[in-house]
């Protein structure tokens, strides 16, 4: 039976429903409008990647997102824009600084943990207002077919319309990122068919099924709600007549719908530092190194997990290969972090808490913790519901690759290498931005002190100075070890915040505005 | 134990006064917003009683709002407020304030109407200028500035000293270890390096006064049992046609006005928040809200005072304050983390609880019997919420740099020293806590 919440894959972009895994090389072209009208035209007949399923699978692959600037560029009108969120109207560096302000960073950067090093004045792109890309044009291809594809891409009419302000290229991925640790495991599970219950007495526990709106606007969210996106009365703007309706407001058309936001992030990653600091607190033992290094990741290397697997696959995952296995655990028995430190990077990332704490199994209990009763350690509770905090990972590794073994060794070569952070979800500050603020960069995430993420963390100290370069390995019967004086393993390079439009939506995109009136 | 209390002094703004009034505030800061505990005008630092303060500039940027409901706005001066957070008694704080800081403070009263630099009693019109809390939230009832401060320094030389001693003895038995640094930190008290504060006796009039609060109320609700009974159906009746009738704020917030407030925030782990709106119109809201803030001011004081309000565990102090003849609602608070994660907290926790107060305020989203929707349309929520926010023009914390969950730990840690003879499963989560 088909009914009207079935998705139109063709109107997606690929990279929402797929990684493009089988597609080893990629190059994200960040650009800026040079000429307008040759750029709309060039958008009206780009060869973009949908979400269909093909067979067999495509060879070549490409999606396009916009900036603000570049919606502004391209001649959107600024009352369609301010439809957007607040978050991506005023990008990834919004800029709210004084000059008596002593850390020469916004609000924004604050709390994404872009200050010290991270901060915008430092990065290659995207941190002043002049080196804002416009739109990404993002390219994959099989090996050694990537050349070709840029060269076809960038060809006649490319030049007139846009002018290359950079160029991400990828590595050739394996599945491990540039620290060696196999990635990309715990991805949510896009509930396309609305198949499970947003309402709150239905979510107690961990689920990795997650509402299509929380990555694609103009969908129900996790609250069963729609985010705020542009919705167009095609009365005053005729060329909106192209986009979907909006199905929250049947009278208006959803520029919104099928898109999502991407945030991209150059994260540089210090291989030879990461390695050779824990080789330095494991004394040399490589066993130890190992260990302590899975410690701060929460995963061993080949990417199992440090807790014990649950006995069932959460909601949503399939239950078996070795990806399944690797993603089928929560934290629930685990509360003092004694498998799996509380700090740990996957810990920060994904808490896989439910909306209740462990423990909750019938109306008393419910009612109980809900009045904040019944609390079982002294940090109980203290981590937010995973649901509502979900991103969408794309990301791709670049630089050349290096293995820890070498990584220990003085002579261990120091080409910048990292990895270019993808994320996609449809509010930008309660997904990436709350996982960035309050989990990864929060020196309180949990309760734990004196850390952030020990890959991620920029070691900035506190406004009393108190530090954040410390982490915490808890031992059952024993006091906590603790790692410190750690030094700064990641740095933001570059960022932005981009709308990834669907299919209908980019052509209106790509319109003429002054055709619609 | 010494109980918290607060002050909120409030006045009108003289005319022409307010350019310059801001520019003073300013410069005590550090940072946009953010006092500069040393600064000359009002140095925070020098008082050991005060956990937090600060001077907001209160305006009714959303006065027009209540034009949706058919009725014409009053007209609300710009208003100073200067509120604080506090061990003891607030009269006794004031006059120590007088004392100390007079002549900083008739500087920043002297923008205020009939406040006169050379002649008003300082003290007098302090106290004359102080409002009433209908309701006020205090973190940890009995925890004094001087208590938190010595427990910070506690955990943090245990936590050295732990692993020095673990080191040494070789022993990590947690029996051992808890005798070993229950020794260390007699030594550390005795060479003056470490002190642990009694608790000071409890003023037998807030005592007996707070044991009379405690009994009254459900006495009180006993007595009106049958009226309540009686009246409930009609009271639902009457709320749900308000409900659904009641128009909702759709806009956002103005992006100067975002900025003013993010301007000021996330320089430290703690944040403030004033949000300052009109109480929707007509009898039924107001009483309503006043007995619903009762009910809440009872609940803080007798239940949630150690550390956790709900499923809440960052709110350091709030509260709540009727002005302008019970037509507006100022609520201030200092609360763990960013502001969006502070509303998504209390969203996904507490949204019943969000929505028993606020779904009385003008503008809020649709609720349902008092305590369902409202706060569940999470972003028309922070909107709303953020539009009716007011940035501090200084604001002042005597504790940077730790949130409530630390204040909380290091309570226990000292707890667990403190234990003649502690269990193996009290050892263990004693020792976690280091």
């Amino acid at each position: 039976m088909t009914n009207a919440y079935d998705i139109d894959f063709n109107d997606l972009q690929g990279l929402l429903r797929f990684a493009h895994g089988q597609l080893s090389e990629a190059c994200f072209l960040l650009l800026k409008v040079i000429d307008p009208k040759a750029a709309r035209d060039w958008l009206r007949t780009a060869p973009v990647t949908t979400a269909a399923t093909a067979n067999p699978l495509p060879e070549r692959a490409l999606q396009v997102a916009f900036t603000a600037p570049g919606l502004r560029a391209l001649g959107m009108p600024a009352a369609v824009i301010n439809g957007f969120s607040e978050e991506f109207i005023t990008g990834m560096v919004a800029d709210d600084n004084q000059s008596r302000c002593s850390e020469d960073v916004g609000n924004r950067s604050r709390r994404l943990g872009d200050v010290g090093n991270n901060k915008p004045a430092c990065w290659k792109w995207g941190g002043a207002e002049a080196n804002i890309p416009h739109l990404v044009i993002m390219l994959y291809a099989c090996l050694d077919g990537l050349d070709a594809w840029q060269e076809q891409i960038q060809g006649p009419g490319f030049d007139n319309a846009f002018q290359l302000t950079a160029t991400l290229k990828s590595a050739l991925p394996g599945p491990q990122e540039p620290f060696g640790f196999v990635d990309g495991i715990s991805q949510p599970e896009i509930d396309w068919q609305r198949s499970i219950s947003t309402d709150r007495h239905e979510r107690d526990r961990y689920s990795n099924k997650l509402a299509v709106g929380e990555l694609l606007l103009g969908h129900p969210n996790e609250y069963g709600l729609y985010t705020t996106r542009p919705l167009l009365d095609p009365k005053s703007t005729p060329a909106a007549h192209q986009l979907p309706l909006a199905e929250d407001q049947p009278k208006l058309r959803d520029l919104g719908r099928n898109g999502t936001y991407l945030v991209v992030r150059q994260l540089e990653q210090d291989v030879p530092r990461f390695w050779k600091y824990v080789d330095g607190e494991a004394n040399s033992d490589a066993e130890e190194r190992e260990r302590l290094a899975a410690a701060m990741v929460g995963r061993q290397r080949d990417g199992t997990p440090l807790v014990e697997p649950d006995s069932a696959p959460a909601t949503g995952n399939a239950d078996d290969g070795p990806r399944a296995k690797a993603d089928q655990f929560t934290f629930d028995a685990d509360p003092h972090g004694e498998r799996c430190p509380i700090g740990a990077h996957i810990r920060r990332a994904n808490p896989r808490t439910g909306d209740f704490p462990v423990g909750v199994s019938g109306m008393l209990t419910r009612l109980v913790r809900t009045l904040g009763f019944g609390r079982r350690h002294a940090h109980d509770d203290l981590i937010a519901s995973a649901r509502f905090h979900r991103i969408l990972r794309r990301g791709r590794v670049y630089g050349p690759a290096l293995t820890p073994e070498d990584a220990v060794k003085a002579d261990a070569t120091t080409d910048e290498r990292g990895l270019h952070f993808v994320c996609l979800g449809a509010s930008i500050v309660r997904q990436f931005e709350f996982v960035q603020n309050a989990w990864a960069m929060s020196t309180r995430f949990a309760g734990v002190s004196r850390q952030s993420d020990p890959l991620l963390g920029n070691r900035e100290p506190l406004l009393n100075g108190e530090e954040s370069n410390q982490f915490t390995i808890p031992q059952p019967d024993a006091p906590a070890r603790c790692l410190k004086d750690m030094p700064q393993f990641v740095t933001v390079r570059g960022g932005a915040y981009f709308f990834m439009p669907g299919i209908k939506a980019l052509q209106f995109i790509a319109s003429d505005p002054s055709e619609g009136g | 134990m010494i109980p918290q209390s607060i002050f909120t002094i409030t006045a009108n703004i003289a005319s022409g006064k307010e350019e310059g009034l801001r520019e003073l505030l300013t410069s005590m800061n550090q940072a946009p917003g953010v006092a500069d505990p040393r600064n000359t005008l009002l140095p925070f630092y020098q008082f050991g009683r005060l956990h937090g303060a600060r001077f907001v500039i209160i305006e009714a940027n959303t006065n027009d709002d209540l034009r949706a409901y058919g009725v014409e706005p009053g007209q609300w001066p710009p208003t100073l407020g200067f509120i604080g957070d506090i061990d003891g008694a607030s009269d006794i704080f004031l006059a120590e304030l007088a004392v100390r800081a007079g002549a900083g403070l008739r500087r920043i009263f002297a923008h205020c109407e009939g406040f006169d630099a050379e002649q008003t009693d300082l003290l007098a019109w302090m106290k004359r200028h102080n409002r009433r809390a209908i309701a006020n939230y205090v973190n940890w009832r009995g925890r004094t500035v001087v208590q938190i401060r010595e427990e910070f320094a506690l955990g943090k030389a245990l936590r050295e000293q732990v692993l020095q001693v673990t080191k040494e003895e070789g022993s990590s038995d947690p029996r051992f270890v808890h005798r070993r640094l229950g020794e260390f930190v007699d030594k550390e008290i005795a060479a003056g390096r470490l002190s642990l504060s009694p608790p000071e006796p409890t003023p037998p009039g807030w005592f007996i006064g707070n044991i009379a609060h405690l009994i009254a109320l459900p006495l009180v609700l006993m007595a009106l049992t049958p009226f309540i009974v009686i009246g409930a159906p009609f009271f639902l009746i009457r709320l749900r046609m308000l409900e659904r009738s009641a128009p909702e704020n759709l806009l956002r917030p103005s992006r100067e006005h975002v900025r003013n407030m993010a301007m000021q925030e996330d320089f430290d782990v703690t944040n403030q928040f004033n949000v300052f709106g009109q109480i929707k119109p007509g009898r039924f809201r107001l009483y309503t809200i006043r007995s619903l803030l009762i009910l809440v001011d009872y609940a803080v004081r007798h239940i949630y005072k150690r550390g956790f309000l709900t499923r809440i565990q960052s709110i350091h102090f709030a509260r709540w304050v009727l002005m302008d003849d019970n037509k507006r609602a100022f609520f201030a608070t200092t609360y763990d983390g960013s502001v969006d994660s502070y509303m998504d907290d209390f969203i996904n926790k507490v949204a019943w609880g969000l929505n028993l107060i606020f779904s009385n305020g003008v503008g809020y989203p649709k609720s349902r019997w008092l305590i369902k929707g409202g706060a569940d349309y999470e972003e028309k929520y922070k909107r709303t919420i953020r539009r009716a926010q007011l940035p501090s023009a200084s604001w002042y914390n005597a504790h940077p740099g730790l949130s409530a969950v630390d204040m909380a730990r290091n309570g226990s840690i000292r707890k667990g020293l403190e234990l003649a003879n502690p269990s193996t499963s009290e050892l263990r989560d004693w020792l976690r806590l280091l």
